[in-house]
């Protein structure tokens, strides 16, 4: 039993692992093709048919490449700082449910690497850490630029978690758990949150786009201002390790949004499917529909990209402290009457 | 031994050395990321205890929220040895004697702990968010309305203390 245990959770991480990598690195092709797309080019189309072996390409260049290192008194930490950002975009993955579960071996199979009572809490806490993995790579490089652009990814990114954070409690008080799994089971047959929380949804995801340091709020890499941003100084596969967690960041960014707002592995007769075709067929079903939602979310991340220009420094500011902060308690309180409303009428006398 | 003890044994280990790196260091930015690994370990320390919230709450409020404000405040210095201060005999004093107010603090607490012999597990549920919240918002009701006022009225305060600076430039 513990064996078995053992041996399922351990094939159920390391799927969620290859998937993370593969969507990585299938981003950054899909990213290529859809800006070539959205600007009438062809985009890369050498390497194997549709450009498809275009990552393997890349990936071999950046292994191949020379190892630089600039002149830095901290030549650990100055390696320590892409591998953090890379295991806290891959540690987040831990908690998301991709299923309900499937039916083999005579066991059901949780789809979830780890069902935590606290599992919003700790997206939330992973993605806070993430700011190290750039600040410390930033600093270590011992470059002003690098450390203007960690300062300002790290400011951005602290802002920002403020705004989600909020928005977010919103949702809590409707689902009442932050079990990721449970707010997924909520949602069966339509019910998803986008309905009830639209606005919640909308900050989360303009947050979600800061957090992840894409453009409009790709400051950290302001090229005409700072160079190369926080990885001006890192070359070879050390610089393909921050690329790499920033798509990595974008596909966990996108599940969790699919998961919370856009009713998880759910879709229209899931029930129906259950009944009629048993556990394992429906569930497949539920995993192939998280992947399409979240697809969706990573084609809006690049569209928006080469569709709208960056915003200026304190314009990003001001959004994220005047506008979405305000917008997401003005949001709570508004969930809160609306939670409460029978309480209330009964209060005052209706 | 059991497993749970030698991970008590190493996290122990990492948390008293690597809080003993922090004061001993010389450069302020290792003394800061020391500090980051001391607070994950005790965030273990509370996991071992089954306190999953207050593991993940400590780890986002110290590590991923007050550490980065220090390490961003000490990069923006700059702090070198060179231009380090030296303190009057004054503060050095006052430094002395408020050491010795929170020794006498630690060692009536540590008179008082009662250590915990082994982790046993009973089954009660005391951690889980619906139990702490209930707990917190009505039997502690008014001191968790003090601490939030608290925090409400230093944020204030510091609000303040960065627009009088814009001002009188």
């Amino acid at each position: 039993m513990e064996s078995a245990f053992i041996i399922e959770k351990s094939v159920v991480i390391v799927a969620v692992f290859a998937l993370t990598m593969l969507m990585a690195m299938y981003s950054t092709w899909a990213e290529r093709k859809v800006a070539a797309w959205l600007q009438d080019r062809i985009g890369p189309n050498r390497a194997g048919p549709w450009g498809l072996f275009q990552p393997l390409a890349d990936g071999l260049k950046l292994f191949s490449k020379e190892e630089f290192e600039p002149n830095t008194p901290n030549k650990f930490l100055f390696v320590v700082g892409p591998a953090i950002a890379m295991s806290t975009a891959l540690m987040t993955s831990a908690v998301i449910p991709w299923g309900d579960k499937l039916h083999l071996f005579g066991r059901d199979i949780i789809l979830q690497a780890t069902d935590i009572d606290v599992a919003l809490l700790y997206v939330f806490g992973v993605i806070s850490l993430g700011v190290y993995g750039i600040m410390i790579g930033g600093w270590a490089s011992n470059n002003k630029f690098s450390l203007l652009g960690a300062i300002r990814a790290a400011s951005q990114m602290v802002s920002y978690e403020v705004a989600m954070g909020l928005s977010v409690i919103a949702l809590l008080m409707m689902t009442g758990t932050l079990s990721l799994r449970e707010i997924s089971a909520q949602q069966a047959g339509m019910n998803w949150n986008v309905f009830y929380q639209p606005l919640s949804f909308l900050i989360f995801l303009i947050c979600a786009f800061a957090e992840t340091n894409r453009t409009p709020f790709d400051l950290a890499e302001c090229e005409s201002e700072l160079i190369g941003g926080y990885h001006t100084e890192y070359s070879s596969m050390k610089m393909g390790f921050y690329l790499f967690a920033e798509y990595a960041n974008m596909f966990i960014s996108s599940t969790i949004l699919a998961v919370l707002f856009f009713g998880g592995y759910n879709y229209p007769g899931m029930a129906w499917a259950v009944e009629n075709w048993g556990v394992n067929i429906a569930n497949v079903i539920g995993m192939m529909a998280l992947f399409i939602k979240l697809c969706g979310f990573i084609f809006l991340y690049m569209w928006v990209r080469w569709t709208i220009p960056r915003f200026r420094y304190d314009q990003l500011m001001h959004l994220g402290w005047r506008i979405l902060i305000p917008l997401s308690i003005v949001n709570i309180m508004i969930t809160g009457i609306v939670l409460l409303r029978s309480e209330i009428a009964a209060y005052l006398g209706f | 031994m059991s497993t749970v003890l030698i991970i008590f044994c190493v996290l122990a280990a990492i948390t008293l050395s690597t809080a003993f790196l922090t004061i001993f260091s010389r450069n302020p930015i290792h003394s800061a990321i020391y500090l980051v690994i001391c607070f994950f370990s005790i965030a273990g320390h509370y996991l071992l205890l089954n306190a999953e919230f207050l593991a993940i709450v400590h780890v986002i409020v110290y590590s991923g929220a007050i550490m980065i404000l220090f390490l961003f405040t000490i990069m923006l210095m700059n702090l070198n040895e060179q231009d380090e201060v030296h303190k009057p005999r004054f503060t050095r004093l006052g430094a002395i004697v408020s050491f010795c107010l929170v020794c006498l603090v630690l060692i009536k607490i540590f008179i008082d702990s009662k250590p915990i012999v082994e982790y046993d597990y009973t089954g009660e549920d005391y951690q889980s968010i619906k139990v702490l919240g209930k707990v917190l918002l009505n039997e502690y009701m008014v001191p968790f309305e003090f601490a939030s006022i608290l925090l409400l009225v230093a944020m204030i305060g510091a609000v303040l203390l960065s627009k009088k600076e814009k001002l009188e430039k």
